[in-house]
């Protein structure tokens, strides 16, 4: 008899079964299927007979079993690498930024002999218009895009999630109110509110952070208030609760952990998007302010002397173009592996 | 009968949205730091001069006296007056929505004839270069800020190849045509301006695709999967087996549900367009909403701002009801199901 499939529940507890196309996957649920007669060792009976009292399903193990197989996936996936390589090797840059730059001064310091020169081997990308090495500016550019990028995220996760648990899960008025709420954020672009939150600010990182922030938490709100409300009627929350488990042991220890994979793959091509929001703050003008090297804010003034200094806006552009594309890979490849079907 | 009832309870949730965020963007305007009146006038006028202003302006007023009066006003029909331009700001609007208007059309356009087809041939082709190529470029045109990109194409194709002009909606030396619709396109063609139009279409190729080249890749990627998600079911395996020639199947059937996929997120789009306006605009000096909308966010030119946010709020809301109603239309799954959704 085959296993019920709750096809409600979170994505960790859904055997793909004929339609996987993943060997490991397929095999995987094929083992399942037939082990509630063979002799198995433990753990896998206990997995089986776990997949077949499909609601109610022990967590750890079910973690354990989709974590190896999220990690073979990811392992396959070619871009995925690339993504992870290029988001780490972003990390690390940002860290030894002092070590890497050659000319960690030029953050702050003026060189006007050396103004405006083309891309040579002491100045790989160039100086800029008050001789300062671009590249250098570009590398501590990580430090505050990166920084940007995990401040704003973290800023909305904790307003966004928290009211996306309370709205899915109380239900009635309270969640009338959240989302109604999150619907007057949502009635226009995300950048344009930032734009114009960011125009009524002084031109700060802190604001501009806080700008963003502000346009970020309603999408999370509303996706945690979704997956809420159709993991809420499973009958293993019943079950739960009908043995005496309190609001909070529910939300925190059965909704929010199938949420975790989503979450995870939602941040991390939201840091990516941020940056770049951030970096178009900063290119209008609305973000951080110079001389702080944020690449955004570099590429505009750079784009006065254009044609001929190209290299002033090129190689800011550059790297916010690889920073967002390693968070998008990396997102993407988390997607494929977790097999998730994201709305 | 039951999708109506979702439209309609649609619309009626729209506008308190669209209410509740003039209310936000109106206290965002008016209660943050700077004193709207001094920043009109200058460092030079004298404290009895800015306060003449404020009195004028109603400045002094409780805020939700204000708003009424701001409101009450926008049903007349007025916006304010733009401190930076000293006309109404619904004056200026209509000067310059047009121009975004149709440059957002024509993106658009090349949007949807590019992207679904590319995604067609990406899922047709599975797994083959054709279908790798596209998904790097998809991946790239998704990571890629617009402003880098825009000002990559300007040095390439207009300064470079000198193919196309730099800036600008139309060639100096020549006059706009007639004033019918307010787009120059069509009004070109209305009067058989050829010059006019052969310069208005060769201005609008590079902001056009530039903005478009995001929406590109986010169309083809929901083609692919839903074109791809298609392949396995049923109906196609039946069709083929009872020798239904693949071209009929391609196109006439699984392309229509494709389209219905690629419709639900031409609401989305739009949103993308409207923000990506503000950045386009700028780098080719496109005399529009947006770059009317960044001019007003630099000089904090407070009507300014709520004006450009309301219209676009508007114009979002539209479009968003018209996708629903369209998609309606298209999938009577969709029409027939709505009463099992919730919010």
């Amino acid at each position: 008899m085959p296993p019920q499939i709750s096809s409600r529940a979170g994505i960790l507890c859904r055997p793909k079964f004929l339609a996987g196309r993943h060997p490991y996957a397929a095999a995987d649920a094929l083992i399942r299927h037939m082990s509630h007669e063979s002799q198995l060792t433990k753990s896998e009976s206990q997995v089986a007979t776990a997949v077949e009292d499909q609601d109610f399903v022990p967590e750890y193990e079910m973690r354990f079993e989709d974590l190896r197989r999220m990690l073979h996936r990811l392992r396959r996936s070619t871009l995925s690498l690339v993504g992870m390589a290029i988001v780490w090797g972003l990390i690390l840059v940002a860290i030894f930024a002092p070590v890497i730059a050659p000319y960690p001064e030029d953050v702050d310091s003026v060189h006007f002999d050396q103004t405006f020169q083309p891309p040579s081997m002491e100045h790989l990308f160039g100086t800029d218009e008050v001789g300062r090495d671009v590249f250098s500016r570009v590398i501590y550019g990580t430090r505050i895009s990166l920084a940007l990028g995990a401040a704003v995220l973290v800023i909305a996760i904790t307003i966004g999630v928290p009211l996306g648990l309370i709205a899915g899960y109380a239900g009635g008025t309270v969640n009338t109110v959240i989302m109604r709420t999150t619907d007057i954020f949502l009635a226009i672009p995300p950048l344009v509110l930032a734009l114009a939150v960011s125009a009524v600010l002084t031109p700060t990182m802190e604001n501009a952070i806080i700008a963003i922030a502000f346009v970020w938490w309603p999408w999370y709100t509303r996706l945690i208030q979704g997956m809420v409300l159709s993991i809420k009627e499973d009958t293993y929350i019943e079950a739960a609760r009908s043995v005496g488990a309190g609001t909070l042991y529910v939300v925190f220890k059965e909704i929010l952990p199938l949420c975790v994979s989503i979450l995870i793959i939602k941040i991390t091509l939201d840091i990516g998007y941020a940056i770049l929001t951030g970096a178009v703050l900063g290119f209008l003008g609305l973000g951080v302010r110079p001389p702080t090297p944020e690449w955004g804010t570099m590429a505009s003034k750079g784009r006065l002397h254009l044609p001929v200094r190209w290299w002033l806006t090129t190689f800011p552009g550059l790297a916010i173009f690889i920073t967002v594309l390693g968070f998008n890979l990396l997102g993407d490849g988390l997607r494929d592996a977790f097999d998730v079907e994201m709305e | 009968m039951r999708y109506r009832d979702y439209l309609i309870r649609r619309l009626l949730y729209t506008i308190p949205a669209l209410i509740g965020l003039s209310m936000l963007i109106f206290v965002i305007a008016r209660v943050m730091p700077g004193d709207p009146a001094r920043l009109a006038l200058g460092p030079e006028a004298s404290r009895e001069q800015v306060e003449k202003l404020r009195e004028e302006l109603g400045l002094n007023l409780p805020i939700h006296i204000q708003y009424l009066r701001y409101m009450g006003g926008v049903f007349q029909g007025k916006l304010g007056v733009s401190l930076y331009s000293h006309r109404d700001v619904v004056v200026d609007l209509k000067d310059t929505v047009p121009a975004t208007l149709e440059l957002v059309t024509v993106a658009m356009i090349i949007a949807v004839l590019v992207g679904i087809p590319l995604g067609v041939i990406s899922a047709i082709r599975q797994d083959r270069w054709e279908d790798h190529t596209s998904r790097v470029f998809a991946m790239s045109g998704v990571s890629m800020p617009r402003f880098w990109i825009g000002i990559l194409f300007q040095l390439v194709f207009a300064y470079h190849l000198a193919l196309l002009p730099i800036t600008g909606r139309i060639s100096p030396d020549i006059s706009s045509p007639e004033r019918i619709t307010g787009f120059y396109i069509v009004d070109s063609l209305v009067t058989g301006n050829f010059e006019a139009l052969g310069s208005s279409l060769s201005h609008i190729i590079l902001p056009a695709i530039v903005l478009a080249l995001s929406p590109i890749a986010q169309l083809m990627r929901v083609v692919r999967a839903n074109m791809i998600e298609q392949k396995r079911k049923a109906y196609i395996l039946t069709a083929r087996a009872n020798g239904m020639p693949e071209n009929l199947l391609v196109y006439k059937y699984m392309l229509k549900n494709s389209f219905i996929a690629a419709l639900t997120i031409i609401g989305l789009l739009y949103g993308f367009f409207l923000g990506g306006a503000f950045v386009v605009e700028t780098v080719f000096s496109w005399p529009g909403m947006a770059r009317y909308g960044v001019r007003a966010f630099t000089f904090k030119d407070f009507n300014a701002i709520i004006g450009v946010v309301l219209v676009i709020a508007v114009a979002y809301a539209i479009i968003n009801i018209i996708v629903d109603i369209a998609y309606g239309l298209l999938d009577p799954r969709i029409r027939l199901g709505a009463e099992a959704r919730d919010t």
